[in-house]
């Protein structure tokens, strides 16, 4: 895997025509989120058109925590067995009060799954790793140096223009999709509002290469020895890189802050010694906002462009990256006119639900890092001392969350059998398990099929045309258990891996009732 | 380290978390002090203690429950 690359600006066809060309989707941003939805898009046979304003991949680590979930949508896409093997695999923290250890947490305690809990990668090989095989898909034209510069969001479709280093041209799109970061144009061409709450404090994020024999886990202090009164998170990536964090408070000067002769210090008393080299630094205030609606007639924003959260919790790409997810299949659905547009309105809640539970999650962790009054202080300093003596207050000490997928609870997708109450709820995320004698050797892998699955004995029997069957072999006991398929019970997984219906002795009318639901038909 | 083997086993006291959502219980407690000075967050501590302690009604468990708040430190 090779980061750090700059693409060259290409003159495309469409700058030529005598009228604008009209594409079926046009995607906005070339950061993880555009690219995973342009190349799910493409292996689902729907051409892109993938505009980014930058000519290279973005530079600094940015985000480091991708996902197990996430990691499967990649596996999905081909691209995970990469990341992993660069990436740092951990599934194990620490949290510090002081010099005291208050307790330790491990994210995967069970087996049975393909993909860890979390590997840490810098952004940018995600990025050239996503890259490489959008560049790889003659499905998708990517255009380097293209910034969308005027948008009309009509009825009918998105007009828009776009300025490159040769001057303006026009294109048309059935849908435009905004994956523009988090200070979107886009969004801005709209005169739409992001709405939330801004943290006070200031943190210092900084990347540092050295050769460490601090173990692989992700260690959190309330109040080091090392920084007093603050909190510091330190993190391994690739290439002996580590991430630190440190919080600074509300009344940091951030230009002073990013001074190295003021950072190097800080870091020194941090590591014990000033054998380490400054990679990157930032300096951050952390906000949580979302839009109102990421689905704006012809318009759909996904990640940070919709939605915006602290750092704790690893939040903000893995949720991207799941927006993206959730919306290629509908949008494939809708442009291939198999399903009415208002599939996408499924899009618009299930992922705008998502962004406020990691809004919630990720505001609950930031107040408690950074207590905003000297009540919320003291009830927190209450927390962390009584947590080394007792299971609830160790249950209230809040370092971050990690991310989890959201279950898409009331999803106007799902159908439920009233019969049938055991295994995984409709709209709940799926849960890998290998498979015995299956086509592929986890269930995560089936997805790269690109269709919706049915597990169950005799699935293959009442599956509808282009949904998977899969059946449980001897051995599959993991699968089993999970999906409790017992007594000839069946479950239907859509195709981003979320339970759609589950039934205790399925039909073949009743499952394909449950498909016409899922694709918005029904 | 159980939290029993810390202080005793024959205590009444919940000593593990009894919300389904302690996040949520925590963020509700915090929240009722953000527009709080110093001593405006005391004064409702204090009288939260008082609450809190009329809903457990069990004497044995309040002096449990003092004796874990001396012990933390």
């Amino acid at each position: 895997m090779q980061p750090f690359r700059q693409f060259a600006y290409r003159r495309s066809a469409d700058q030529d025509a005598a009228a604008p060309v009209r594409h079926p989707v046009v995607i906005v941003g070339a950061g993880p989120v555009g690219l995973t939805l342009a190349l799910d898009l493409a292996r689902r046979q729907v051409p892109v058109v993938l505009i980014d304003d930058a000519d290279r991949i973005g530079e600094g680590s940015r985000a480091i925590c991708f996902a197990k979930r996430t990691l499967e949508i990649f596996d999905r896409l081909g691209l995970a067995e990469a990341m992993v093997e660069k990436g740092v695999t951990w599934q194990k923290g620490r949290v510090f009060r002081g010099e005291a250890e208050l307790y330790a947490f491990d994210l995967l305690p069970e087996g049975g799954h393909k993909q860890p809990a979390f590997i840490n990668l810098q952004q940018f090989y995600v990025e050239a790793a996503l890259v490489d095989a959008v560049l790889a898909e003659p499905l998708v034209d990517l255009r380097w140096s293209n910034r969308l510069a005027g948008l009309d969001n009509r009825e009918n479709g998105a007009h828009l223009t776009i300025a490159t280093p040769d001057g303006d041209y026009s294109l048309e799109a059935d849908w435009l999709i905004a994956c523009d970061g988090a200070r979107s144009p886009t969004r801005g061409l709209l005169g739409l509002e992001f709405r939330g709450e801004a943290f006070e404090d200031r943190f210092l994020i900084a990347d540092v290469k050295m050769t460490a024999p601090f173990p692989t886990e992700r260690w959190f202090w309330f109040d080091p020895p090392f920084h007093s009164g603050q909190s510091a998170l330190l993190h391994k990536q690739p290439d002996d890189i580590w991430r630190i964090d440190l919080q600074l408070g509300p009344d940091a000067d951030p230009e002073d802050e990013k001074r190295p002769e003021v950072v190097r210090p800080r870091i020194e008393r941090m590591l014990g010694h000033s054998d380490f080299a400054l990679e990157w630094v930032s300096v951050y205030r952390f906000q949580c906002r979302r839009l109102d609606q990421f689905l704006h007639g012809r318009v759909v924003f996904a990640g940070d462009a919709a939605h915006q959260v602290s750092p704790f919790g690893a939040r903000g790409a893995n949720s991207g990256i799941q927006d993206a997810d959730n919306l290629g299949w509908k949008l494939a659905l809708v442009v291939q006119g198999r399903s009415p547009a208002s599939l996408l309105a499924s899009y618009d809640s299930e992922r705008v639900a998502a962004a406020d539970e990691n809004i919630l999650n990720s505001t609950r962790a930031t107040d408690f890092i950074a207590p905003r009054s000297p009540g919320e202080r003291l009830l927190r300093e209450a927390a962390l001392s009584l947590a080394p003596l007792t299971g609830f207050a160790k249950r209230f000490v809040n370092s971050g969350r990690l991310s989890l997928p959201s279950a898409y609870a009331g999803s106007t997708l799902s159908s439920d059998d009233e019969s049938w109450d055991k295994g995984l709820q409709p709209g709940t995320p799926f849960l890998d398990a290998p498979l015995a004698a299956a086509a592929h050797t986890w269930l995560s892998e089936a997805f790269s099929m690109g269709q919706a699955i049915l597990l169950g004995d005799g699935a293959a029997e009442i599956a509808p045309a282009g949904v998977l069957a899969i059946e449980p072999a001897a051995g599959d006991e993991t699968l089993r258990q999970r999906y409790a398929l017992e007594g000839g019970a069946a479950v239907l997984l859509r195709p981003d891996g979320h339970v759609a219906a589950r039934f205790r002795q399925p039909k073949r009318a009743a499952v394909e009732a449950a498909v016409e639901r899922m694709e918005g038909r029904g | 380290m159980t939290a029993a083997a810390t202080t005793g086993s024959s205590g009444r006291l919940a000593r593990e978390s009894r919300f389904a959502d302690p996040d949520a219980a925590f963020r509700l407690l915090a929240q009722a002090h953000r527009d709080l000075d110093e001593r405006g967050s005391t004064a409702l501590n204090a009288r939260l203690v008082l609450i809190l302690a009329n809903q457990i009604g069990d004497e044995q468990v309040l002096r449990e429950a003092v004796a874990l708040a001396r012990e933390a430190s």
